[in-house]
């Protein structure tokens, strides 16, 4: 069947689903490295009077962020690139001495159908590169695994204080388009 | 070396602290958190030990979450220098509660005095002021450093001050370092549980 250009413009249900989840949580920080698998919780949060959106020079930024914003009483997420896990080794030791809740959303590159191969090194590592620091994952690769992933991801990060990421597969995000 | 009017890291850091009433105040790995211990212990003190790079974010975060209190972030001009990119994510907010204090001798105090970045003519505060913070400055007396605590406290605009300090070693005043307890009393003086 073919679609029509506004259904192919339109984000699918799982990443409009992404924001909601958040909000269940009473998240009210989403901090952020834009990539086009977030765009539509980016975009929400943007427009949520209720949440405080910041996007980021560098992935780190966000955790130290949101190590404030819990010492202030409020809760966060932080939404990445898989690229961006590199650049937030060093910063985990901030929440593996202080135990404030850390919830990670990771787009995923270098996995699966990637034209570009310089994401390959950090999008293959970056999962056992969280592990090391002491991070715990999950890998969504359907539609139906965001839900549950991301409330079980959360609860174990509001309710635990725990460092806790949801990487979100490529082959759920889609082929990126090269060729217009 | 520093030059020779430079300021007592220890005497600014009492004077930016006096009276502080309700400040929440985050310090940045190595001295600025011997300094801030050194004027005492407060259940409002968040005393970082590592994450170099990360005291600006920390009070931004903080800032935001509690918009009624001013923070007041103070560390040293080699920490500030490792997270540089949280200047311009600040100023894409300009949160009026915050204030980011940088004690500015010019080395890593930490590791054997190696020369540091903004003794060859880097300005902290100019890179601040084009981030889009409300108030900047370079302070080198103490005048200076009593001005900036009266705006710590009226949270009109975010402010960003380096201040010259000597490289004089002053005795280390040992904050707690189980981040846990420091990060449960800070947040239950504010009213919130732990788990």
């Amino acid at each position: 069947m073919q679609q029509s250009p506004e259904t192919t413009e339109h984000s699918p249900d799982w990443q409009q689903q992404v924001f909601d989840i958040l909000k269940s949580f009473d998240v009210k920080h989403v901090v952020y490295v834009p990539d086009a698998g977030h765009a539509e919780a980016i975009r929400m949060s943007e427009q949520d009077a209720g949440v405080i959106s910041v996007a980021l020079t560098t992935e780190e930024e966000g955790i130290g962020y949101l190590a404030g914003a819990w010492l202030g009483g409020e809760r966060g997420a932080l939404l990445m690139q898989s690229s961006g896990v590199g650049n937030c080794i060093n910063m985990l030791a901030l929440q593996s001495s202080t135990k404030f809740p850390l919830l990670m959303l990771v787009t995923m590159r270098g996995e699966w159908a990637e034209f570009n191969s310089w994401q390959n090194p950090m999008g293959q590592a970056a999962e056992k590169a969280l592990k090391l620091m002491g991070v715990l994952t999950w890998r969504a690769e359907s539609a139906e695994d965001v839900k549950p992933l991301i409330e079980g991801a959360a609860t174990m990060a509001f309710d635990g204080d725990c460092a806790c990421a949801v990487l979100l597969g490529q082959r759920l995000i889609g082929q990126k388009e090269w060729l217009k | 070396m520093s030059r020779p009017d430079a300021l007592d890291r220890r005497k600014v850091v009492a004077r930016l602290l006096h009276n502080r009433k309700e400040l929440m105040v985050v310090s940045g790995l190595g001295s600025a958190t011997y300094d801030v211990m050194s004027v005492g212990d407060d259940e409002l003190n968040f005393y970082l030990w590592g994450a170099m790079g990360s005291a600006a974010m920390i009070g931004f975060g903080l800032a935001m979450a509690q918009p009624g209190r001013p923070v007041l972030v103070l560390t040293g001009d080699g920490e500030m220098m490792m997270g540089l990119g949280a200047l311009a994510t600040i100023g894409t907010r300009q949160p009026t509660n915050l204030t980011i204090a940088v004690l500015d001798n010019e080395h890593y105090g930490e590791t054997g005095m190696q020369p540091g970045h903004t003794g060859s003519g880097v300005k902290l505060e100019e890179i601040a002021s084009a981030c889009g913070f409300g108030w900047v400055g370079e302070i080198r007396d103490m005048a200076g450093v009593g001005e900036l605590q009266t705006r710590i406290h009226e949270a009109r605009t975010a402010c960003f001050s380096t201040i010259k300090i000597n490289t004089d070693e002053v005795p280390r005043v040992l904050a707690p370092r189980d981040g846990v307890y420091v990060k449960n009393r800070f947040r239950a003086r504010l009213g919130f549980n732990s788990l």
